[in-house]
């Protein structure tokens, strides 16, 4: 156990500093954000009334298309010199890679959702009319969800043709539960007039099983030939 | 195919492109499972079990562009054993004659360099086993020289070692048995150089 | 076993006919609806014939995963086929009723909304099987496959407790059934069921002589002796 976790922060603290390093993929990420949020903020142009109850939907569907972007290249750098291999030949737990991966692009898609946020923020004037604090624990619980798939499914595009299309299509289809109740649970809380606790529940769950899923079935993928 | 190797030997495995040299080394590393049949290696038939005595390079350099060379290797010890262990990284960069304290990334590096540091990552957790696809292509002649004293070195203190390679006479004299194997099939086995008499003649 | 598959055939041949005049003749008229309403014959049992079929790739796939049986395998490739099929005819079933009766192509009906995730998710599935290389198909296929089966209970309260928030008409209506459209429907189901099953039994033995001429293409290739000089004299097969 204490294996899987230190080799899981040897892994994250590599790939954080290796990124910190090149910083060519955040740079573009964040930029890639920004025009996302300002694309959507000149094709949706409601009243504040309006844009309460819609900006659930806006925001997290700007947030997939930035994440999607930031998954593609999970596995990038282990792809370049077939790196996979030397963690394929030795003893190390495949999970600790896992881990390490999804924590990243958990690190990863919340800073481009603390730039994109105030933006939202900015071109709608957006005021939480319901219970503020669990917009954090909603961005939380949303963002693992689609974190873990992703990555998940990154690492099975590997093993196919067209590896950049092939990850938003497995992606889109199983997360259709959990993007409905990010959807819905900020759109509750930013108008006030409904719960959110039913989809930050449903969301908890969501991860809490595909989380152990993925655990368990990521070391057949990455055996995959 | 059916065949039995001994330990603390040199095999050379030659034969032409496709002839499923790299397949063979693949199978052992248990990177590829085999279609039918079983591989019992070090006593062991779950290859995973034996997996921390097992030592596998290829031609892609299996290392990190990003990181320096003793970066990359503090980093792999880490696959092996918990704790990282600067002393044997340094150690093994020596061994395949680089410099430790280098920090030029390893994408930087000629490819003679990358070769060399790529065998060292694989001697990292001093395998029982080691094996080696094509250690020498594009490798200068007295850096490939050197690698192979190592090797016969290694052989002699008790290690396994198959090298797949296309210059079969920078083994000569080192290695203790060439493999030569043809369409999936071994086709003969000779302790010195000798093309088998039943190879077809390529024009 | 080989005699089953046409008795099985006219058995489907009879049971569809049955079940078209106990759907469009036999059973009576709806009151509010009528007669756009016996497109539920068809709506409902291909939903059910669906899941079915869709529960069956799921057992499939952890078969598979757990004892690496090709067979199993082609069932699951087969399932997820047949099941996209049926999958579609409730999606185009579905909003034509709607129109007529309710004046609205789509609802986010629970029935409805389940049905095209699971067709989302298996298109997905068969299209990863048409794109991975040949190798770990059957692996990667399989574990999207515990996904997707995984994912159906998580679609199904979203869109339950979405629904209770936002009320939408339904169709295929609630509430009690007449005897008399409850025989017409379970008519219809039996079937749907034997004509899936048909049809999937033939791919299964498409798909594995499919598979059997690759295997032996892919071995003869690779005891075809490389040298040029063997073009001449030879005779007969290879290897």
């Amino acid at each position: 156990m204490s294996t899987l976790a230190s080799l899981t922060r040897a892994t994250l603290a590599k790939d954080l500093r290796l990124e910190w390093r090149s910083k060519d993929a955040i740079n573009s990420m964040l930029f890639f954000s920004l025009l996302v949020v300002v694309i959507f903020s000149f094709s949706f142009d409601p009243t504040a009334e309006e844009s309460r109850r819609i900006a659930g939907g806006l925001v997290w569907v700007a947030f997939l298309f930035a994440a999607v972007v930031a998954l593609n290249q999970t596995w990038a750098r282990e792809l370049r010199n077939q790196v996979l291999d030397a963690y394929r030949v030795s003893p190390a737990p495949p999970n600790a890679l896992f881990l390490a991966k999804v924590i990243g692009n958990f690190i990863f898609v919340t800073v481009l959702q603390a730039l994109m946020t105030p933006l939202f923020i900015v071109f709608y004037n957006l005021r939480a009319l319901g219970p503020a604090y669990q917009l954090p624990i909603v961005a939380a619980l949303g963002t693992w969800a689609l974190v873990v798939n992703g990555t998940f499914f990154a690492a099975m595009s590997l093993r196919t043709r067209s590896r950049e299309i092939m990850l938003p299509l497995l992606l889109f289809p199983i997360s259709i539960p959990a993007l409905l109740a990010m959807v819905e649970a900020t759109g509750a809380i930013l108008t006030g007039e409904f719960s959110a606790k039913f989809w930050i529940v449903l969301l908890a769950a969501y991860d809490v099983v595909f989380t152990i899923a993925s655990l368990f079935l990521f070391g057949f993928v990455l055996q995959a030939e | 195919m059916s065949a039995e190797f001994a330990p603390s030997r040199l095999y050379a495995i030659l034969g032409d492109n496709g002839a499923g040299k790299t397949t063979l080394l693949r199978v052992l590393a248990g990177l590829t499972p085999p279609t039918r049949g079983t591989i019992s290696m070090l006593g062991a038939t779950n290859l995973r079990s034996i997996c921390s005595q097992l030592g596998y390079m290829a031609h892609p350099s299996l290392l990190y562009d990003e990181m320096s060379g003793m970066e990359n290797l503090v980093y792999f010890t880490r696959l092996y054993d918990a704790q990282s262990d600067d002393q044997r990284c340094a150690e093994v960069i020596r061994a395949v004659k680089l410099d430790p304290s280098l920090t030029r990334p390893v994408g930087q590096y000629s490819q003679g360099m990358r070769q060399r540091m790529s065998l060292a990552r694989a001697l990292l957790n001093d395998p029982k086993i080691l094996l080696l696809d094509e250690p020498f292509s594009n490798v200068d002649l007295r850096s490939a020289r050197e690698m192979v004293s190592l090797l016969a070195g290694l052989r002699d203190s008790g290690k396994t070692i198959f090298v797949v390679t296309h210059q079969a006479s920078l083994l000569e004299g080192a290695a203790d048995e060439f493999v030569w194997m043809e369409a999936g099939q071994i086709v003969s086995r000779t302790p010195d150089l000798r093309p088998p008499d039943t190879r077809s003649e390529t024009p | 076993m080989k005699r089953v598959f046409p008795i099985l055939a006219v058995l489907t041949a009879g049971l569809l006919s049955y079940a078209l005049y106990e759907a469009l003749v036999a059973a009576p008229t709806e009151q509010t609806m009528g007669d756009v309403q016996r497109i539920f014959y068809y709506h409902v049992p291909s939903a059910w014939t669906a899941f079915i079929l869709f529960f069956v790739n799921f057992f499939a796939s952890v078969a598979y995963l757990i004892w690496r049986s090709s067979k199993a395998d082609v069932i699951a490739l087969v399932t997820a086929e047949v099941g996209v099929v049926f999958c579609t005819v409730v999606l185009v079933t579905g909003p034509i009723w709607a129109r007529p009766v309710w004046g609205i192509w789509w609802t986010w009906d629970l029935r409805l909304t389940l049905t095209l995730v699971l067709w989302l998710i298996y298109v997905s599935y068969l299209v990863l099987r048409r794109f991975s290389s040949s190798g770990q198909t059957p692996l990667l296929a399989a574990v999207l496959a515990v996904f997707g089966a995984l994912d159906v209970p998580l679609v199904y309260f979203s869109i339950w407790f979405f629904r209770t928030q936002h009320p939408q008409p339904v169709v295929g209506g609630g509430g009690s059934i007449d005897p008399r459209m409850l025989h017409a429907l379970l008519i219809n189901w039996l079937a749907f069921s034997c004509f899936a099953a048909l049809v999937c039994w033939s791919r299964y033995r498409l798909e594995v002589l499919h598979r059997e001429v690759e295997e032996t293409m892919a071995l003869e290739a690779l005891l075809e002796p490389r040298s040029p000089q063997t073009k001449t004299s030879r005779s007969g097969s290879g290897g």
